[in-house]
């Protein structure tokens, strides 16, 4: 495992504080995720490692009273000084979520949705855009005989494959996975894992688990966070056997109150 | 008595509230029904579907009464509905801040409890009194002005029915709201938008006192909707009032029309939408 700092950073967080209202919800994180490889955040509940991730492709920004101050360079550029277009700045940041969310339409249309916002393509480009994003999420072979029916007929791991394949269909740079495999029984869970690991050829993945096996089975780098701190952010594999914090060590351990 | 025999007990008394409240619901549904169909179906032949209202003491039927409620139900829906869902939209997906849409869903819910009558005599002073007579469009523009409340809120109750997760990860493929709404959001609810414009459909076809004093009535066939124009509720009210045997005979066919005709189509619309709706 190449040392992080001599990695090319995809996306850099700096200095950044997050706000719901009142609360403080995020406190002086600073990390930078390198370019090509699995980030894992962990945590408890409501330490702040989904709002984080809520921070890169800027989805806070739909509801009134959440605000980020600070940092974030997407391949050095600053996404929250509020000068940029955020649909085209979410389309090079999927993002798939903890529930499966089809969208009410056929399956063929739930992935062709996101490429329309952003591309023209003609009929047989999109049907060969359809297939390599179904393809490249491992759904292809369970649906390729039934692109016309509703996105909610497939089972949940299958609805959450239709996300991945989604989000992958406008060819983003980055994937956001929000606690992807959280409602899945174990078998789709190894398959999204399994998915992740062939994922990160191409794309800059940032995942949330509550799951401690989960993320050192599937990511490079994992961030501890507690009450909206980042306590401690290196490779997995020490994360997991050499941790620096005592506070990191209780948490993986499972000594944590 | 030990807990397990308490709480059969209690449940078992709850059902059996509920099972009576629906029974007595029921019954008196059932009667409104029994009623219409024993005194109206004898009455309901041919010539209703093919003559005009008659004058007292002739024959004659009930088509120009059910054209002009079809053509004045149908204006008012057209009207009434794409101002119900697009205020509707606004409110549930737009008005997140400011004052403007708590007030307009005050005045929303103020406009769905007012009396109908009071619409009617409204529309009368705005458009009738200003055109100096009765017309079709002044019966079309008071029912649409009971459509729209009704709309407006089952549309924004839908819409707000819709997870928030659908929203986001629509806005997370980079879609602007305006495309998250038409293609995501209000697709999502279709099925209850369309049950509140039935229901919109249901309470208008019934309405009497808004036609009153806009549309008035007709005792020829006129398809004009500039000119006063025969409806079924205002044929029913004043048939039935009177004292001709045969005018009462038609104000029942009329009724149970009425009725059934809107049964039937709300359960040809829940055929319809069946459908498309059992994989959510």
């Amino acid at each position: 495992m190449e040392s992080l700092k001599s990695l090319k950073p995809k996306i850099e967080v700096r200095n950044l504080n997050f706000y719901y209202g009142k609360y403080h919800a995020l406190r002086s994180i600073n990390l930078a995720m390198p370019e090509k490889k699995v980030t894992a955040f962990i945590g408890p509940s409501g330490c702040g490692k989904s709002t984080l991730l809520r921070t890169m492709n800027c989805m806070y920004a739909l509801y009134p009273h959440q605000k980020a101050v600070g940092e974030i360079l997407i391949d050095g550029e600053n996404i929250l000084d509020g000068k940029r277009d955020l649909n085209s700045l979410r389309a090079k940041i999927g993002m798939v979520f903890q529930k499966p969310t089809p969208f009410p339409m056929s399956i063929y249309d739930n992935i062709a949705f996101g490429v329309k916002l952003h591309e023209k393509l003609n009929r047989s480009d999109m049907d060969d855009r359809v297939e390599w994003a179904l393809k490249k999420a491992a759904l292809w072979d369970e649906v390729r005989d039934k692109l016309k029916q509703s996105g909610d007929s497939l089972s949940g791991g299958q609805q959450q494959r239709l996300c991945i394949a989604r989000g992958i269909a406008v060819k983003p740079e980055v994937l956001l996975l929000d606690e992807p495999a959280s409602a899945l029984d174990p078998i789709s869970t190894a398959r999204i894992e399994e998915l992740i690991s062939e994922l990160k050829e191409d794309y800059t993945i940032v995942i949330v688990t509550h799951n401690m096996q989960q993320a050192a089975r599937v990511s490079d780098y994992t961030a501890y966070l507690y009450l909206g701190e980042l306590i401690e952010f290196g490779e997995t594999t020490s994360i997991f056997t050499t941790p620096k914090q005592k506070a990191t060590e209780d948490y993986i351990t499972g000594r944590f109150g | 008595m030990n807990l397990y025999h308490k709480r059969r007990f209690i449940n078992g008394l709850n059902l059996t509230l509920s099972m009576v409240a629906m029974a007595f619901g029921l019954f008196w549904l059932g009667w409104i029904l029994w009623t219409l169909v024993d005194r109206g179906l004898a009455s309901v032949t041919l010539d209703v579907f093919t003559k005009m209202t008659p004058p007292p003491g002739s024959s004659g039927g009930l088509l120009n009464a059910m054209a002009g409620s079809i053509f004045m139900t149908l204006a008012g829906i057209v009207i009434g509905t794409p101002i119900g869902i697009f205020a509707g939209t606004y409110l549930a997906e737009y008005g997140q801040k400011g004052w403007l849409s708590p007030t307009t869903r005050f005045i929303n819910d103020i406009l769905l409890s007012a009396p109908s009558i009071v619409i009617g005599l409204f529309v009368y002073e705005v458009y009738v009194a200003s055109t100096h007579h009765f017309s079709g469009w002044a019966g079309a523009f008071a029912l649409a002005l009971i459509v729209i409340p009704v709309v407006v809120r089952t549309t924004e109750n839908m819409l707000k029915l819709v997870p928030n997760g659908l929203r986001e990860a629509a806005f997370a493929l980079g879609a602007p709201q305006w495309k998250v709404i038409m293609l995501v959001t209000l697709r999502a609810s279709k099925a209850g938008i369309v049950t509140g414009i039935l229901l919109a459909l249901s309470r208008i076809s019934g309405e009497t006192a808004p036609l009153l004093f806009t549309a008035l009535n007709n005792s020829f066939w006129s398809a004009n909707m500039n000119a006063p124009m025969a409806n079924l509720p205002v044929v029913i009210f004043q048939f039935a009032m009177s004292p001709y045997d045969d005018w009462h005979k038609l104000a029942w066919a009329g009724a149970l029309l009425i009725t059934f005709g809107v049964l039937g189509l709300n359960i040809l619309t829940r055929f319809v939408f069946r459908s498309k709706t059992t994989l959510h």
